[in-house]
C-alpha cells in the first residue's frame, strides 16, 4: 500500500507538469485557485475566451480529452495518465468546465453511433474547443423520468421536423451543436419509441432562453424546437432506439476521478480556525469542533474513496462501485456546511454582500447553489436508486407505465 | 497509486473469512452471548494455529512476522464474524503496548504466548466514567506495587496479564503517569466479571492490592506510549468495525430481498431501498478512512495521529449506523432474540465506547488536524 507512481506514471506526470508549468496562463492562477465551489469568474477577462485558448493550446500539442483516440483529437492515452493529467493540471481545469458535457457525453456518443466521415469532421473541434457541445435530454415532463420526454421528431422527407421543449441545458447558449433524445413514436411504450440526433444549435427554429435559477444566477436554458429540420443522416443510432443511445450517452455521466467533488469542508475549517465566538475561538468550542470531526471524516472519506479508485486504474482495472457516493455525500454535505458557516455568525450570517459577509460571502453562495447541486445529474434519490440497484442488487421499482403506450400515460396528478 | 491491500493480503483476508465462517458461525456467537462459556477457547486456539493471534508479532518473538497491513484484514473479519474472544484486548492494546514499550526480556516472555494463545491480555487504563486523559488516572503506583481500582477493562477476566496506566507522580504534567506490567496470576490482583451491553466481549473491574508490578517503557513516558497504543488500536478496531457494518449491511440487504410484503419483496420499496444506500455510503466513507488508516500504520507515518482519529470515527458512525438499520429493515423479527441482528447492535454500541467516546476522538482529531496545520 503506497501513494507512489509508478516508474511510467512518474515519467507521464513530469512530462505532463513541464508541459503545464510552460504553458498555462498563470496570470489567472490565483483566480482560479480561489474560486472553488459554483461558477468560475474571470474579473476582466472574458471566461469563454480564456477557456478556449487553453484547450486550443493543449489541443494543439496533444493534451486535450487524453482518453480520446488520436485520429479524433484526443491522445490515446490511459485512464490513470488521465487521472495524473487532472491532478497536474489542478486549478486550471477549472477552465474545462464548459468542455465537460461535449468532452464527457456528446463525444463518446458521437464515437459510439456517427459515421466515420462524421466523427473526423466533428470530434476534433470539440477535443479543441473550438466548438462547443451541450446534451438536449431533460425536459419539463421528463427530469429524472427522462424517458418520458416528449420533444416529438417527425419524418418528412430526408429530414426530420422537431417540435418541443428542453430545459436544464447547459450552455445551450454558447453550444455550436447539441445531441437530442426525441420521441418518434408516441404509440409505443415509452423507452421503446425515443430516437437520437445531433444539431446545429444555429439551426432555423431553435431558440434559447436562459433560466433563472432560484440562487438567482442563469447557468442553464430552456431550448425551444419550432420546426426544427434535422437531416437524417444526423440520426444517431437506429429509429426508435433511442433510449439505449441514451444510456451510451449517460453512462460516461461519471463523476471525473481524480479531480475531486467540492465538499465545502476545507473553506469551513480555514474559517473556524480563526472566527471568534462571545466565548473565545469557535476552534476551541467543543460543539463546534464535533461538527468539525464529522464533516472531516465524510471529506477525508471521498478523497480515499477517489484514490482506491485512481489504485484500481492505476491496475488497469475497472474501479468498483465506490465512486457512486461522491455526488450523493457531497451534494447535501456543501448545503450542510453552508448552513452551519452561517449559523456560528448569528444574525449577521444574513448578510450576503462580499462587503458584509465573511470570506466574500462564499458561504451564502454555497447555500443558494446547494439545492441544485443535489438535482442536477441525478437527484440524490436517483442517485440512492442506483446505488441499491445496482451496487446491493436490490430490485428496481415497479414501473406502472413500463407497458403502457407513452400517449395513454396519465400527464396529470390530481385532475 | 496503489492505495489497496496486495493481492496476497486479500488472500490472508479470504482465508480468514473462510476460517471464521466454518469456525464461527452465529451459533458458536450465541454460546459465549447466553453466557455459556466466557469466551471461545476452541476459535481461540484455532485462530493460534492459524497465525491470526501473532500475525503482526516479529518471528523472533514467536509471530509469524507479517505487519500491521496483514493484521488490518484479518481485524476485518474478526469483526465481520463478531468473534466472540479477546482478540482486541490481547492483539491491539497488549501486544501493542508491548511492541512499542516492552524490553527485550518482557518481549520474549509473553509476545510468544499471546502468539500461541496461550496468553491473554489485555490494557487497564479507566477508572469509572469518563474518556482517556492524564487526569483520569488515580491508580497510584509506589515502587514495584499498585494499588486501586481499574473499570472497565476489557476481557480482565480472562485475561493473563495487564498493560496498566498508573500515576507516578503529582505534578500535573503528562509524566505523572507510567505503565506497568502486572501478571493478574501472581496475586494482589481481583478480577470482578461486570455486566455489559456486548456479553460476547467482556468486562471486568480490576482491584490492585499491592500488587506486583514491573515497569513497561520508560518511568513517566506511559502517557505517550499509550496514547501511541491507542491510535494503533483505533485503527485496528476500526477494520473491525468496517467489517461488522458489511455485514450488517449485507443482512439486511438479504433480508430485503427475501421478505415479501404488500405483494412485493421489500427492497423494492424505496423506503428500503434508500435506507440501504445510506448504509451502504457509511460503510464506504469508513472503509476508506480506514485504508488511510492502515497505510499510515504500516509505515509509521507522521499522519497516524490524524488518520487514526479519522477511522475511529468513520468506523464508528458506519457500524452503528449499520447496525441500528439493519434492525429495522427486519422489522419486529429484526427486535427478537433469536434473529442474530442485536449482536451487531450490541457489537457496534460497545466498540463505540472501549477506546474512548465518540466525542472524545471527535475532539482528537481536531486537535491533530490544527497541529498539522499549525506545523
Amino acid at each position: 500500500m503506497n501513494f507512489d507512481d509508478t516508474p511510467q506514471e512518474a515519467a507521464f506526470r513530469a512530462e505532463a507538469r513541464a508541459w503545464i508549468s510552460g504553458n498555462a496562463p498563470k496570470q489567472y492562477e490565483e483566480e482560479l485557485r480561489k474560486s472553488s465551489l459554483g461558477r468560475t469568474v474571470l474579473k476582466g477577462a472574458n471566461i469563454l475566451e480564456v477557456a478556449k485558448a487553453w484547450q486550443k493550446k493543449k489541443a494543439d500539442a496533444g493534451w486535450a480529452c487524453l482518453h480520446w483516440p488520436k485520429e479524433y483529437g484526443g491522445r490515446g492515452a490511459s485512464p490513470i495518465e488521465r487521472v495524473i493529467w487532472q491532478q497536474e493540471e489542478g486549478p486550471f481545469g477549472k477552465l474545462s468546465g464548459m468542455f465537460i458535457i461535449g468532452h464527457g457525453m456528446c463525444g463518446p456518443t458521437m464515437m459510439a453511433y456517427a459515421g466515420e466521415e462524421q466523427k473526423r469532421n466533428y470530434l476534433p473541434p470539440l477535443a479543441s474547443g473550438e466548438k462547443i457541445w451541450c446534451q438536449l435530454f431533460s425536459e419539463p415532463a421528463g427530469g429524472s423520468d427522462v424517458a418520458g420526454l416528449r420533444t416529438r421528431a417527425e419524418k418528412k422527407g430526408d429530414d426530420w421536423i422537431i417540435n418541443g421543449q428542453k430545459i436544464w441545458t447547459s450552455g445551450a447558449h454558447y453550444s455550436d451543436y447539441g445531441i437530442l433524445l426525441t420521441r418518434t413514436d408516441p404509440n409505443v411504450p415509452k423507452h421503446k419509441g425515443l430516437t437520437m440526433f445531433f444539431l446545429d444549435m444555429k439551426s432555423p427554429g431553435v431558440e434559447v432562453r436562459p433560466i433563472k435559477q432560484a440562487s438567482g444566477q442563469s447557468d442553464f436554458n430552456e431550448v425551444y424546437f419550432t420546426d426544427v429540420k434535422i437531416p437524417d443522416s444526423q440520426r444517431l443510432g437506429a429509429v426508435n432506439d433511442g433510449w439505449n443511445v441514451s444510456l451510451t450517452t449517460l453512462m460516461n455521466e461519471r463523476m471525473s476521478i481524480g479531480a475531486g467533488v467540492a465538499t465545502g469542508f476545507p473553506e469551513l475549517f480555514e474559517f473556524c480556525n480563526s472566527l471568534m465566538l462571545e466565548d473565545g475561538p469557535a476552534i476551541e468550542d467543543r460543539s463546534v469542533r464535533s461538527k468539525l470531526a464529522n464533516y472531516a471524516v465524510k471529506a477525508s472519506g471521498l478523497r480515499y474513496t477517489s484514490m482506491r479508485a485512481i489504485s484500481a486504474l492505476s491496475k488497469g482495472e475497472r474501479p468498483g462501485p465506490e465512486n457512486s457516493i461522491g455526488k450523493l455525500v457531497a451534494g447535501s454535505m456543501v448545503q450542510e456546511v453552508a448552513m452551519y458557516a452561517l449559523d456560528l455568525q448569528g444574525a449577521a450570517g444574513v448578510l450576503s454582500g462580499p462587503e458584509d459577509a465573511e470570506i466574500a460571502g462564499k458561504f451564502q453562495a454555497m447555500l443558494l447553489r446547494a439545492p441544485g447541486t443535489r438535482v442536477e445529474g441525478g437527484t440524490d434519490e436517483i442517485m440512492r436508486n442506483i446505488i441499491a440497484e445496482r451496487v446491493l442488487g436490490l430490485p428496481g421499482d415497479i414501473r406502472v407505465d413500463k407497458d403502457v403506450p407513452f400517449n395513454q400515460i396519465p400527464t396529470k396528478g390530481r385532475a | 497509486m496503489n492505495f489497496d491491500f496486495s493481492d496476497e493480503q486479500k488472500q490472508m483476508r479470504d482465508a480468514a473469512r473462510k476460517f471464521l465462517t466454518e469456525k464461527c458461525p452465529p451459533k458458536a456467537v450465541r454460546e459465549v452471548l447466553d453466557g455459556k462459556a466466557p469466551y471461545d477457547k476452541e476459535l481461540w486456539k484455532g485462530l493460534a494455529e492459524m497465525g491470526f493471534l501473532g500475525v503482526a508479532i516479529p518471528e523472533q518473538f514467536g509471530g509469524a512476522g507479517a505487519g500491521h497491513l496483514e493484521l488490518c484484514v484479518i481485524a476485518e473479519e474478526m469483526g465481520r464474524a463478531n468473534a466472540p474472544v479477546p482478540f482486541s484486548s490481547t492483539v491491539y492494546l497488549a501486544a501493542e503496548a508491548l511492541l512499542l514499550a516492552g524490553s527485550d526480556a518482557q518481549k520474549q516472555k509473553w509476545l510468544p504466548k499471546i502468539a500461541s494463545g496461550e496468553a491473554i491480555g489485555t490494557l487497564a487504563l479507566f477508572e469509572g466514567k469518563g474518556n482517556p486523559s492524564p487526569e483520569a488516572i488515580k491508580l497510584q503506583a509506589s515502587g514495584d506495587t499498585l494499588n486501586g481500582v481499574k473499570r472497565p477493562v476489557p476481557d480482565a477476566a480472562i485475561a493473563h496479564f495487564a498493560v496498566v496506566a498508573a500515576r507516578t507522580g503529582s505534578t500535573g504534567r503528562d509524566s505523572d503517569i507510567s505503565l506497568f506490567l502486572v501478571d493478574l496470576k501472581a496475586g494482589g490482583v481481583e478480577a470482578k466479571p461486570l455486566t455489559n451491553i456486548d456479553p460476547t466481549r467482556g468486562q471486568a473491574e480490576l482491584t490492585f492490592t499491592k500488587a506486583r508490578a514491573e515497569p513497561l517503557g520508560a518511568a513517566g513516558e506511559g502517557w505517550s506510549i499509550l496514547t501511541q497504543v491507542l491510535d494503533r488500536a483505533a485503527v485496528l478496531l476500526a477494520f473491525e468495525q468496517v467489517g461488522g457494518s458489511d455485514r450488517a449491511l449485507e443482512m439486511g440487504r438479504d433480508y430485503a430481498l427475501d421478505r415479501i410484503a404488500f405483494g412485493r419483496p421489500i427492497g423494492s420499496f424505496q423506503a428500503v431501498k434508500h435506507m440501504l444506500a445510506d448504509m451502504y455510503v457509511s460503510a464506504t466513507l469508513a472503509r476508506s478512512n480506514c485504508y488511510y488508516g492502515a497505510w499510515a500504520l504500516s509505515t509509521n507515518a507522521s499522519e497516524l495521529p490524524e488518520a487514526a482519529a479519522a477511522a475511529r470515527i468513520s468506523a464508528t458512525q458506519a457500524f452503528q449506523h449499520c447496525s441500528k438499520n439493519n434492525i429495522q429493515v427486519h422489522g419486529g423479527m429484526g427486535f427478537t432474540w433469536e434473529f442474530d441482528c442485536h449482536m451487531y447492535y450490541r457489537r457496534a454500541n460497545a466498540s463505540a465506547l472501549t477506546l474512548g467516546s465518540l466525542s472524545y476522538w471527535e475532539d482528537q482529531l481536531i486537535d491533530r488536524m490544527r497541529k498539522k496545520n499549525a506545523a
